[in-house]
């Protein structure tokens, strides 16, 4: 990567919400990113495609600092993601800095990851207590609107443990949005639930991208990607192979790798 | 063989003779009737001289000594539970020097006996004369007494106790935070949560699961533990009261059982309190909590009366 970008252009405002420019990520000797670049607008749903181990789980996880990159620039809204340009260094964010950036990205995992031991309405009224500071009836009230736009408003008193998948993967939605969030990750958000099950997470997906969230969703859901997205993005072996309109890419494929998944997953 | 359908077109119930376990009744009769012969026996042996059992069974002497028992497990426990906490997270810190430390002094108190690290504060004096808090390196003083005043052996005994159960329940509470799945702690980040917000309303709600039964464990062994400090001979809990009541009139034998009678009522006290916190904290984790021994006497009498008044109509 000798030929990055010039370091002024990740700070524009305005229309961007997620820029990568030559991101790398290590785990040890091994090179999981091996320079990804990408532009996310404002508003936009990007879906993220690729066999497993292409590294789309982990740039994901690097957009809200899960990971940090090892090479590269990833902005969030014109920020950095875990570090402050100060002149020609840059400096580590502290821990606070990086909890209060990514309270406004919301973050929804392949095993659900809820606090099994608070109901559902605990689980999404926790974040807006402590981080937001918000009183407990707020909070209450909050937590009472978004799991009813899930589709859950009367299972509110359930732990995870008496729910089903599908419906765990609703209340985590609903979590994620209770921080009022810019952005959404999502990580192979059906991956983990029965086929019948599939459909109500979607379909909560697809009202949110409606309503004009700016989404990454990584996803072996082709249906999905094809009535959602507007950008669907081929990753294989740490790099973007190819990306495009989801009609582009899914319906004509230009490279092979792309042809050989597209044709294995459906 | 032609199944026979009942009126709603289903096979009838399986109603079969249960097979017959006359071992069973053999080795129940042979071990109750050995069971009741040792207890007729020990019941009745003159030498165990119950009249004193029963004497010295609510003394006040006898009573001080139990409540001295209770304080003495208490105190170390929370303290030795507070320890714990602090030494499971200070082994898991990024910092190096904290988590050498905790190793260091989990290494330290659980590799002396208790008896030893008894022996040991009360005799600090001989090794610290001056007991001083203020500006290390020889600096000014805020506090300073004899260690032979500050350092009593009541005070001997809470410091060896709680010291050497803050080195168990370390081990304790790391299990426990070690249990707690790694997605929770990305969860809760991924939410805005500090890494202390995350500690105190994520992972230790969770680890607590694990940590209670052990605990539970811990301080029924604290209680019986507690006796060892009849060594120092100054504090006065149940084991070194009954000693000292039956140094005066020699009745060992029915002192002792008043001691271990107590012991046995206070650790069963400890098995209903940890029955009751098990089940609170094992809230979210299965559907259904066992019902309370309250509600199973419920249910059982429910199941069993409609049958027998039936009978009676």
């Amino acid at each position: 990567m000798s030929s990055l970008p010039p370091i002024s252009g990740i700070t524009e405002h305005g229309t961007v919400m997620v820029k990568a420019e030559g991101v790398h990520k290590r785990f040890g000797a091994l090179e999981v990113l091996k320079g990804i670049d990408l532009q996310v607008a404002k508003g936009e749903v990007m879906c993220i495609l690729g066999p497993s181990g292409s590294g789309k789980s982990t740039f994901l996880r690097c957009i809200n600092h899960l990971e940090a990159i090892n090479a590269g620039r990833l902005s969030v809204d014109g920020e950095l993601v875990g570090y402050t340009q100060k002149g020609e260094l840059l400096h580590t964010l502290r821990e606070k800095d990086i909890a209060s950036a990514r309270s406004r990205i919301g973050m929804v995992f392949q095993r659900f990851n809820l606090f099994p031991h608070m109901t559902a309405e605990q689980n999404v009224m926790l974040a807006p207590m402590k981080v937001q500071g918000l009183g407990k009836a707020e909070s209450r009230a909050r937590a009472a609107k978004l799991l009813d736009r899930v589709g859950l408003g009367d299972r509110g008193h359930s732990y995870p443990a008496q729910l089903s998948g599908g419906q765990q993967q609703r209340v985590a939605i609903a979590r994620a949005l209770a921080m009022e969030p810019k952005l959404m990750l999502f990580d192979e958000p059906t991956s983990a639930l029965d086929p019948e099950l599939v459909g109500e997470v979607l379909n909560v997906m697809r009202d949110l991208a409606k309503e004009g969230m700016t989404m990454i969703v990584v996803t072996h859901e082709i249906g999905f990607a094809k009535a959602a997205a507007d950008t669907v993005v081929f990753m294989d072996e740490g790099v973007v192979v190819e990306s495009g309109d989801p009609r582009s890419v899914l319906d004509n494929p230009q490279h092979d790798r792309t042809k050989l998944f597209l044709r294995e997953v459906s | 063989m032609e199944l026979e359908a009942n009126e709603r077109g289903r096979p009838e119930d399986i109603k079969a003779v249960p097979v017959r376990h006359p071992g069973r009744w053999i080795a129940a009769t042979i071990t109750l009737v050995a069971a009741a012969s040792v207890g007729w026996s020990f019941l009745n042996n003159p030498r165990a001289q119950w009249g004193v059992f029963g004497d010295w069974f609510f003394s006040q002497r006898v009573l001080d000594g139990v409540l001295t028992t209770i304080e003495l497990t208490a105190v170390s426990m929370a303290i030795g539970l507070a320890l714990g906490i602090i030494l499971a997270v200070m082994r898991q810190s990024a910092n190096p020097v904290l988590r050498s430390i905790s190793w260091f002094y989990i290494w330290l108190f659980r590799g002396t006996p208790l008896l030893v690290q008894l022996i040991f504060w009360f005799n600090i004096a001989a090794l610290y004369p001056q007991i001083r808090f203020g500006v290390p390196f020889g600096g000014p003083a805020l506090f300073s007494g004899s260690a032979n005043t500050v350092i009593t052996a009541t005070v001997a005994a809470y410091l060896a106790l709680s010291l050497n159960e803050g080195a168990y329940m370390a081990e304790i509470v790391r299990a426990g935070l070690l249990s707690v799945d790694e997605g929770q702690n990305e969860a809760a980040e991924a939410l805005g949560l500090s890494r202390f917000q995350t500690m105190r309303h994520v992972v230790l709600p969770q680890a607590m699961r694990v940590i209670v039964p052990p605990t539970g464990n811990e301080t029924i062994n604290m209680l019986k533990t507690t006796s060892l400090v009849f060594v120092l001979g100054q504090v006065l809990d149940l084991l070194t009261t009954v000693q000292l009541i039956y140094a005066a009139n020699y009745k060992v034998i029915p002192l002792l059982l008043v001691a271990s009678a107590w012991y046995l009522i206070l650790t069963s006290v400890l098995y209903v309190g940890q029955y009751y916190l098990e089940r609170r904290f094992g809230r979210g984790t299965s559907r259904n909590l066992p019902p309370t021994p309250r509600q199973r006497l419920i249910a059982a009498w429910r199941k069993w009366r409609p049958v027998h008044e039936g009978v009676a109509a």
